[in-house]
């Protein structure tokens, strides 16, 4: 889809007409309420801070006070980075952009009066509410696995003591021990990342136990960049990786987190550390506010609000969406075009139309990075990509250094884009 | 018949060429004197301000042993560049188009002629090049420089502030520039250049070339407008 400016400009004026004639109000700024400060929250709330100059009062709703990033985190697992580079605070955004950091859990939103409930009892008033919630785990999804199990057989896919807790896991394996991993079934959180995980836990055994081995039980018969990463293990891992793919019941697992034993297809492996990735579900506030079907909230892809309350906006990994991959990358892509359209709909700023990005950038080995990215824009009906392209096996050690070297960049470049 | 067809067909599906061919090596032997301050080419040249030119076709970007090259000519070489008919061709017309803050200070050789005149004496001093485009028929010579009327455009920053977006997932404001470069405080006439080449895929970015081949050229320009704008 190309623009016409000079028509655009038209269009948009009427839309930012029709939508902000009603929005007058009796007392005080707008107020936006956005829960879960991670790659949407925080973007949303700093450029709705950013942008309206102070014209709409900006509340974000985050229980951490220090926000580990889950992007990179694999790199951490691999002896790539240290935990402290992943941890991100949100006090430039409260003291340069003059939003209001609120460290609490959202337990509760009323539809009908517009409030936020939170577990310390208070309550926010909002005239639009955006919610990031990330991702929580679908009950029952691997056999004898619940949240209670996490600290014997830890997910390690959100950001922070779980990843700590993983790698802390490797380290203590026995020489020539077993680290095994149940892949999630579609669609999760950061497609590439159980196989950058993969990659990454091999580069550090390759170091410190060679002669341990991985055994990944996976339900999908393909994944993200499979090409690249199945070359790199092949050439940097040989015969140390081991996955089972759903011909051969790898969708069929159950585990015992007591015993540590992972079965697959009713075949029972020891192994020493058992990292359980189930599926994915959005983040229980979306469920709690009722714009949830199935485990995904719906979402309108020109402003990604609610399909089920125009009121509410819904961003990153909980939405559903349409094409684009469930990402850090994406989420912060949505939050502009997010930020744009309630500022819009609140102070009668200009309205662009939707365009979205992603770009994932994987480390396979020292040096060694690969990306995958595609364009987006809105239809009636979803987002929908417009171009892509992939790293290509066979790649120069140059090329993987700079595609390497890149994803530093634009790990530096998102940080300051979410927290200022 | 027939296989004058299929010849002008190949010719065509391979891309081939918006170069001219047959330059005149003699008249390019005189234009490379403004060349000749930095670079050596023939017998005995060496690397002097810029690397010497010996085989200089069919040469991945960066190549030249000891010569230190500016980081952005190290980006493009990570980034594949291999000097052909056409990207020597490119470079030529306007460096900065290929590779940016190039340390090559040349304002670029307009003149598709010149240039073809240019290549022709250099390709001497290269051992069997190939890539040479054969003398197609129906070969016409593209501009490769945005049209007047493109970097005439005035940029809306406003929307070139909405458009950033999308740049700002990576590149940072501020100017940093480890792993990707800064894009800000370029001038608006750079900016337009350097994301026309991308779209057109002259510049081999594949991110980039993504992110440019959708934007408009009035997009390109408020982007410009903007970057040129912020502190």
């Amino acid at each position: 889809m190309t623009f016409n400016r000079r028509t655009f400009l038209g269009s948009a004026a009427v839309t930012a007409g029709l939508l902000a004639a009603p929005m007058v109000r009796a007392q005080g700024k707008p107020r936006v309420v956005v829960i879960g400060g991670g790659a949407g929250g925080a973007t949303a709330a700093r450029y709705i801070a950013k942008d309206s100059q102070g014209a709409i009062d900006v509340t974000l709703v985050e229980p951490t006070r220090t926000y580990y990033t889950c992007f990179f985190s694999n790199l951490y697992l691999g002896g790539f980075r240290d935990m402290q580079s992943l941890g991100h605070s949100y006090g430039t955004l409260a003291a340069e952009y003059g939003i209001n950091v609120v460290h609490d859990w959202a337990v509760g939103v009323d539809r009908d009066a517009k409030t936020v409930t939170l577990a310390g009892g208070s309550s926010l008033p909002y005239d639009r509410l955006i919610l990031s919630p990330g991702i929580d785990f679908v009950d029952g999804a691997v056999e004898g696995w619940d949240l209670s199990s996490q600290n014997a057989m830890p997910h390690a896919y959100k950001g922070g003591s779980q990843t700590e807790l993983l790698k802390a896991q490797i380290m203590a394996m026995p020489q020539g021990g077993t680290y095994a991993m149940v892949a999630p079934p579609n669609p999760y959180r950061c497609p590439p990342g159980p196989y950058e995980r993969i990659s990454m836990v091999a580069h550090t055994l390759k170091e410190v136990n060679p002669t341990a081995k991985i055994l990944i039980a996976d339900p999908k018969e393909n994944f993200s960049k499979q090409p690249l990463f199945e070359e790199g293990w092949s050439d940097n891992y040989t015969g140390m990786i081991e996955r089972i793919g759903p011909d051969f019941g790898g969708a069929n697992v159950a585990v015992d987190p007591l015993a540590m034993t992972l079965s697959i297809d009713g075949d029972v492996n020891n192994v020493d550390v058992c990292n359980v990735i189930p599926a994915m579900k959005a983040g229980r506030i979306a469920e709690i506010a009722g714009i949830t079907e199935g485990n995904w909230a719906p979402v309108n892809a020109a402003d990604m609000s609610s399909k089920m309350d125009e009121n509410i906006h819904v961003l990153g990994d909980a939405a559903a969406q349409g094409d684009m991959p469930k990402s850090g990358f994406s989420a912060n892509s949505q939050a502009k075009v997010c930020a744009n359209a309630v500022r819009g709909a609140l102070t009668g700023s200009t309205v662009f139309p939707a365009r979205f990005a992603n770009t994932c950038w994987s480390l396979i080995d020292t040096n060694d990075g690969v990306k995958v990215g595609a364009t987006y824009e809105a239809t009636a009906e979803k987002i929908a990509k417009v171009d892509g392209f992939v790293s290509q096996t066979g790649e120069s050690d140059d090329l993987r250094a700079a595609t390497y070297q890149e994803s530093i960049g634009w790990y530096d470049g998102i940080i300051a884009d979410m927290f200022g | 018949m027939l296989a004058r067809l299929l010849i002008v067909v190949f010719l065509g599906a391979a891309g081939i060429s918006h170069a001219e061919v047959g330059g005149d090596a003699e008249n390019g032997e005189r234009l490379f004197r403004q060349c000749s301050g930095c670079h050596q080419v023939g017998e005995g040249a060496t690397d002097r301000i810029g690397p010497h030119l010996n085989n200089i076709f069919d040469r991945p970007a960066g190549a030249a042993e000891d010569f230190r090259y500016s980081s952005g000519f190290q980006r493009a070489a990570s980034g594949g560049l291999v000097w052909t008919y056409d990207t020597l061709d490119d470079f030529i017309e306007n460096p900065r188009r290929l590779v940016s803050n190039t340390r090559m200070s040349f304002r670029g050789l307009s003149d598709q002629k010149d240039r073809d005149d240019l290549l022709a004496y250099l390709r001497q001093f290269s051992a069997s090049p190939g890539n040479i485009p054969e003398a197609a028929p129906t070969a016409v010579a593209v501009d490769h420089e945005v049209a007047p009327e493109v970097l005439a455009i005035i940029g809306d920053p406003a929307y070139g502030e909405y458009l950033s977006g999308e740049c700002t997932s990576c590149h940072q404001p501020s100017g940093a520039t480890e792993g990707i470069p800064s894009i800000t405080n370029w001038p608006a006439d750079d900016f337009v250049v350097v994301m026309h080449a991308y779209k057109e895929g002259v510049r081999a970015h594949p991110v980039m070339q993504m992110m440019a081949g959708r934007l408009s050229n009035e997009e390109i320009a408020a982007l410009a407008a903007y970057f040129e704008s912020i502190e």
